[in-house]
């Protein structure tokens, strides 16, 4: 089987890929989703607050899926459900698996990841106890109650402040359970003010800052949790300990992308992002492999996944289009890097000579700072500076670069500090 | 009450919104904090009257592991959230629907209605 375009994941990102890339000319795409219908995650989402910056209104998540799904099936865009990608190789040919065809293999021209990403599980973050159940990420709660129609528990905790954990907080209160407390380990909330408002004081659940969870008990099902506060080192502070009664713990404790088929094919991948290294074309380091969404970097907004996918599937139709000659060996590659403040800079590398326009590149801070600049440096001269009242690492940020101004750089990297 | 503060939550930004009893303004409250026109209505809508819009599911006749999303198409008064919850745990519908589709209309007297968020053949 033979592909132009294969689009990894049928999810928000996946979907705007796949969509750009028809805009763009490109006939024979196949999108292949391992879950029975398209939409991904948003299917789970359905409260609102998705759209307002591409649509200038509050969908909930399916509706918001439903833009799009639309636009794949008016484009006659093909799609294969409860199917699996198994592997990439580095010529792109994908082993691929499902219970209707069997095990079979696509060779791509091109291929765009967008699987998204996975929850952090107990396991990750090592709380010691047994292991009884009613311990749920929240991503799972989400699923089983607004998917499935199963009803998790009766009286929870919810260890982490993301989003998810703080909208699970709400949709667990709505359907009658009680939320004894969300606890975050952290001095700072996770997720965006707004839901700290209508998740949680809305319905009088505490937020325990600097708290986190030290002991699971019960032995078939969980009967409860020890709570305590940490320190500036976030060490446990003896003394603090509380035991909290409870048959559901829901852990909202940070997402990984999820990138086993990209180190199948053998792209590089950042540490710090857990996501593949790209240009400024999304393009990673096979080329005519491109990435797009959580896969890449994990997003706070569905709106921002959209337009980065848009890009990853204009860029990909551009790949397609040209022939093997015409794709020159990209010249001047300028890496950035994360300097004094920030957890991580995307892209990491821009080819100056084939930017198209401006650099627009995004970045995370690693601590909440109040009267900031952003400097931007290449070989210790200055090359902007932006000042910004108060940044959040739980807030992605973006900053666009001059062409012409990245043009006259004569060193090859660029710096990114918060000072 | 002079002085109280509130973070909007009409769009991600959550601007600090500081609000004061004001008897000479038109709404009674003067705002300030706020970056756009919403974020005042927002103040003095929850100083008055405070609305959220509702979203939940609603379980689908003959079918065992597939819930429909619902939503209220307009915000409804908070302290109504689970009078409408109740009547969604008694509700079940019939397929096929269509995201939009009419469920219930005007839910609980709130004056909005219940709609489809999602199409399920």
């Amino acid at each position: 089987m033979n592909y132009d375009l294969v689009v990894i994941g049928g999810g928000p990102a996946g979907l705007a890929a796949a969509i750009s890339a028809r805009r763009k000319g490109i006939k024979d795409i196949l999108i292949i989703e391992r879950d029975r219908e398209l939409g991904g995650i948003l299917n789970q989402c359905i409260h609102n607050g998705f759209g307002l910056h591409l649509f200038k209104k509050e969908l909930t998540g399916p509706e918001y899926a439903k833009c799009f799904i639309d636009e794949v099936r008016e484009l006659n865009i093909d799609y294969k459900l409860n199917t699996f990608v198994l592997d990439i190789d580095d010529k792109k040919e994908l082993s691929v698996i499902n219970s209707r065809d069997g095990f079979f293999k696509i060779q791509a021209k091109a291929i765009i990841l967008a699987m998204g990403c996975r929850e952090r599980p107990r396991g990750a973050i090592n709380i010691p106890g047994s292991r009884p159940s009613g311990i749920f990420t929240a991503g799972t709660a989400q699923r089983l109650i607004n998917m499935e129609g199963y009803m998790v528990g009766k009286k929870a905790v919810i260890l982490g402040s993301g989003d998810i954990g703080l909208i699970m907080a709400r949709r667990l209160t709505l359907e009658g359970a009680k939320v004894e407390a969300v606890a975050e380990i952290m001095p700072y909330p996770n997720g965006l003010n707004r839901n700290i408002v209508q998740c949680l004081e809305d319905f009088n659940i505490p937020l325990l800052l600097e708290h986190t969870v030290i002991e699971i008990k019960g032995k078939d099902r969980l009967e409860g949790v020890i709570l305590a506060k940490v320190d500036e080192n976030r060490s446990v502070i003896r003394g603090t300990e509380k035991y909290i009664e409870c048959d559901t713990l829901i852990l909202s404790v940070g997402l990984i992308p999820e990138n086993e088929l990209s180190k199948s094919a053998g792209i590089e991948i950042d540490p710090l992002t857990f996501g593949p290294i790209v240009d400024e074309s999304l393009e990673t380091s096979i080329k005519g492999i491109f990435a797009c969404g959580n896969v890449l970097h994990v997003h706070d907004l569905v709106d921002n996944v959209t337009l980065e996918a848009y890009k990853a599937g204009e860029k990909a139709a551009e790949y397609i289009k040209k022939t093997s000659k015409e794709r020159v060996l990209k010249t001047k590659k300028v890496k950035l890097y994360p300097g004094n403040g920030i957890r991580y800079v995307l892209p990491q590398y821009v080819n100056i000579d084939d930017l198209d326009n401006n650099l627009k590149l995004f970045f995370r801070v690693n601590d909440i700072y109040k009267d900031i600049e952003i400097l931007i440096e290449s070989n210790g001269r200055l090359i902007k500076k932006i000042k910004k009242n108060q940044v959040f690492p739980s807030q992605m940020e973006s900053i666009t670069l001059d062409k012409k101004l990245l043009t006259e750089l004569d060193q090859e990297e660029i710096l990114i500090n918060v000072k | 009450m002079d002085k109280i503060e509130k973070t909007c939550i009409i769009c991600p930004i959550g601007c600090n919104l500081i609000i004061e009893k004001d008897p000479e303004s038109k709404d009674g409250y003067r705002v300030s904090g706020n970056k756009c026109n919403r974020g005042l209505q927002y103040a003095i809508e929850e100083m008055n009257n405070p609305t959220r819009i509702l979203t939940s599911t609603v379980k689908i006749r003959g079918v065992s592991n597939k819930m429909l999303p619902v939503r209220t198409d307009r915000a409804i008064p908070k302290d109504k959230l689970f009078q409408v919850m109740d009547v969604l745990k008694e509700l079940e519908v019939e397929l096929p629907i269509k995201a939009g589709d009419l469920i219930i209309e005007n839910i609980s007297n709130t004056n909005a209605n219940l709609i489809a968020s999602k199409s399920i053949a």
